[in-house]
Order: C-alpha cells, then sequence, then structure tokens
C-alpha cells in the first residue's frame, strides 16, 4: 500500500462519505464466499441492509469484538479472506486487539473502520476519535503497517481491492456522516451462529 | 484414572489433543506457565498471548464458528472482566468454547485484591448457567475435561475449567 500510505495523512483530509453506500461498495466486491464480521449497532445493521450473505456474522453486545471474532476466523481459515466491520467507538474500547492483529500478522485480515466521530446510536456524543485519536495511525503504531484512510469512495473501493488480492493485515480508516441505518439486524443469535458456520462450510 | 502418574498439565495437555482442541490464545498467569510451555513447545496447538481476555474469548468464537475449538486460559482476576461477552457471545450465540481459569484469591492469598475479585467468578458463572467445574484432585482431571469437552459441543454451550490450589500448588509468597 506504499502509494497509498499516506495519502490522506490524516483524518481530517479524508472525505465523510456514507455508511450505507460504503458498505454497498465493499460487498460488491465480495466474490469468493469472504467472511465479513459487523460490529455492534449501525455497522453491522446496513451490512445486514445490503443484503444477507451466508459469510455475514451481525454481533449483539460484546462491543469492540469484531476484530477478534475475525481474527479467530482468520486464524481457523487462512485460505478464505475475512473483513472485520467496525466503528470508532467499538474499536476504541479494544484497542488492544489491534496490536495483536499487528503481533499475528494474518494475510488473511482486513479491518473496516466506520468513524463518525461518536456514539451517534447512543445520542451523538463525541468519541476520542472526533477530538485528535486518529485510529489508522494507532493501527500503523500497533503494527499493521498497511493502515491508511480512505481519501473518498473511489480510494475506498482501490484499497477494498488490495486488501481483497493482496497479502495482510490491513485496516482501512473511513470517515463517514450519521445518516440513520437503513434497516435492523434480525436479532436471534443461534440463527446467526448456525448460518455463518454453514456459510463457512463448518456445517453441511 | 487411578494411579495417574501424569501431572494436571500433562493431562490437559492430552485431553485437548484427543478431543481437537487446536488453539489457545491466553492472558498470562504464573500458575499456568507449565501449561504454556507445554502447548507451546507442542505444534498441533496454536498458543498466542491476546492484550485482554474480552479479546481472546472473541478470538475463540470466531474460530468455533469456523471450524477450529479453542480454550481461552486465564487467571482469575482475568475472568472478572468477562462477564459481558460471555452473556452476548458464547451463551446466546451458543458457541462451546472452553475457558480454564487458574484460581487466584483463596488457599495463602496474598493480595487482598484478588481475594476480594475471586468471590465473584462462582457466582458470575452461575447467575449465567454456565457449566464449570472446579479442578482440585489430579485423578479427577481427566474425567472432568474430556466429559465437559463432550457436554459443551454437544449442548452447544461454553464450559469453564477452575484450577484450584489444591491441584495446582497455586501462588505462595
Amino acid at each position: 500500500m506504499s502509494g497509498h500510505l499516506n495519502q490522506p495523512r490524516t483524518r481530517a483530509d479524508a472525505k465523510v462519505m456514507d455508511r450505507f453506500n460504503l458498505t454497498q461498495r465493499m460487498v460488491g466486491k465480495l466474490k469468493r464466499e469472504e467472511a465479513v464480521i459487523g460490529g455492534i449497532g449501525w455497522s453491522n445493521f446496513d451490512l445486514w441492509a445490503v443484503g444477507h450473505r451466508p459469510q455475514n456474522f451481525y454481533m449483539l453486545g460484546s462491543m469492540g469484538l469484531a476484530v477478534p471474532i475475525a481474527l479467530g476466523v482468520a486464524i481457523a481459515q487462512p485460505a478464505r479472506k475475512v473483513i472485520a466491520l467496525e466503528g470508532d467507538g467499538s474499536i476504541l474500547m479494544q484497542l488492544g486487539c489491534l496490536a495483536t492483529v499487528g503481533a499475528r500478522a494474518p494475510r488473511n485480515l482486513a479491518i473496516i473502520i466506520l468513524d463518525n466521530g461518536g456514539y451517534q446510536i447512543t445520542g451523538g456524543q463525541v468519541a476520542a476519535s472526533e477530538l485528535g485519536a486518529d485510529i489508522v495511525a494507532i493501527a500503523r503504531g500497533a503494527g499493521i503497517t498497511q493502515s491508511a484512510w480512505a481519501a473518498d469512495e473511489a480510494h475506498f473501493e482501490e484499497l477494498v481491492d488490495r486488501a481483497l488480492t493482496e497479502d495482510g493485515p490491513w485496516l482501512i480508516g473511513c470517515r463517514i456522516n450519521n445518516n440513520k441505518p437503513v434497516a435492523t439486524t434480525e436479532r436471534d443469535p443461534s440463527l446467526i451462529r448456525d448460518r455463518f458456520m454453514r456459510g463457512m462450510g463448518v456445517k453441511a | 484414572m487411578a494411579g495417574e502418574t501424569r501431572a494436571w498439565f500433562e493431562i490437559t495437555r492430552d485431553v485437548l489433543r484427543a478431543h481437537n482442541v487446536r488453539l489457545i490464545p491466553y492472558v498470562p498467569d504464573n500458575v499456568l506457565r507449565p501449561l504454556i510451555a507445554l502447548l507451546e513447545a507442542d505444534p498441533f496447538f496454536t498458543v498466542f498471548t491476546c492484550t485482554r481476555e474480552e479479546e481472546a474469548v472473541g478470538i475463540a468464537c470466531g474460530a468455533w464458528m469456523a471450524g477450529t475449538h479453542a480454550m481461552v486460559l486465564m487467571q482469575t482476576s482475568g475472568f472478572a472482566t468477562l462477564p459481558n461477552v460471555l452473556a452476548s457471545l458464547p451463551v446466546p450465540f451458543q458457541i462451546p468454547i472452553l475457558l480454564m481459569v487458574s484460581e487466584r484469591g483463596t488457599l495463602g492469598e496474598f493480595n487482598i485484591g484478588q481475594t476480594l475479585v475471586a468471590r465473584t467468578m462462582r457466582p458470575a458463572l452461575d447467575s449465567l448457567a454456565m457449566e464449570h467445574h472446579t479442578l482440585s484432585r489430579v485423578d479427577e482431571v481427566e474425567f472432568i475435561i474430556e466429559r465437559s469437552i463432550r457436554q459443551a459441543v454437544a449442548t452447544h454451550q461454553p464450559a469453564t475449567f477452575i484450577l484450584s490450589p489444591l491441584l495446582t500448588g497455586g501462588k505462595v509468597f
């Protein structure tokens, strides 16, 4: 990702985009049954709204664990690409997992951070990400060297293409607006788990 | 089992191997050292440290759903950080991960913080209706772990093993 590492250099330089639109663009690129772990709240609501895939896992609670769950999937199935879709508030709760990803360096893992600078689902309180905490810089510091802010939608697609075809780990930071999600994920944990395991080829 | 000559950590390794429990994410603990060393020396296992116990539980859950069974290692104070993720991930999603907790806070503890937090462990497990067993005798280790792994997988529920100082000698001062 050498051509993009410093483009844009900081969160402030990245375009503010739309969560549903980015999620649609990302899902549209998944042709090889890639796994997607959707973090709690609006991150996985829009993943659901784009259209259910058997390889999608939707969290209910356990805030901050999208990246660890995705890392577990990536370790168990090294031939499959795995994407963690996580919010800024969620990843701020579990920053240590970035160090674990940096240390393990899973080649098949990509992390997409949807950063709206706040806790929108609880009423829009400001998060540290809005006040100077640059998650891409934190990820680089944690050892995930292939970390970048998406400059705009076209650049986001370019980064996702690379993450799906080249060795990771990757972290793609996306600034997003505060638009509400398009739908709400069906809240049935055992069904979500069962469908995901079938999507992973673990259950027939 | 009678006349058991192996140490608790050797039995644990053997049972995990026999049941194809390959992934061991952990947060370090002194009492767990011999088990960690045995597992790290065996290429059958993938063993690594995590920054928090919650993270290790997330990794174990993801791995199970993608076909690899995992056991998380931690000490009592680490377990105390877990109720929220247990209540929102392995229990409701029915994921049979295994937890092994080295018990501090009792039978000669020197740190009052450990004694206090240790008292929250079994009530937390009970209130989540999570299967748990305390391992205190070496001749029972194989039976308890082996049967509990079978039960966890058959019932789609996590299981917890608590290592008593009666078994391990604990941490002394």
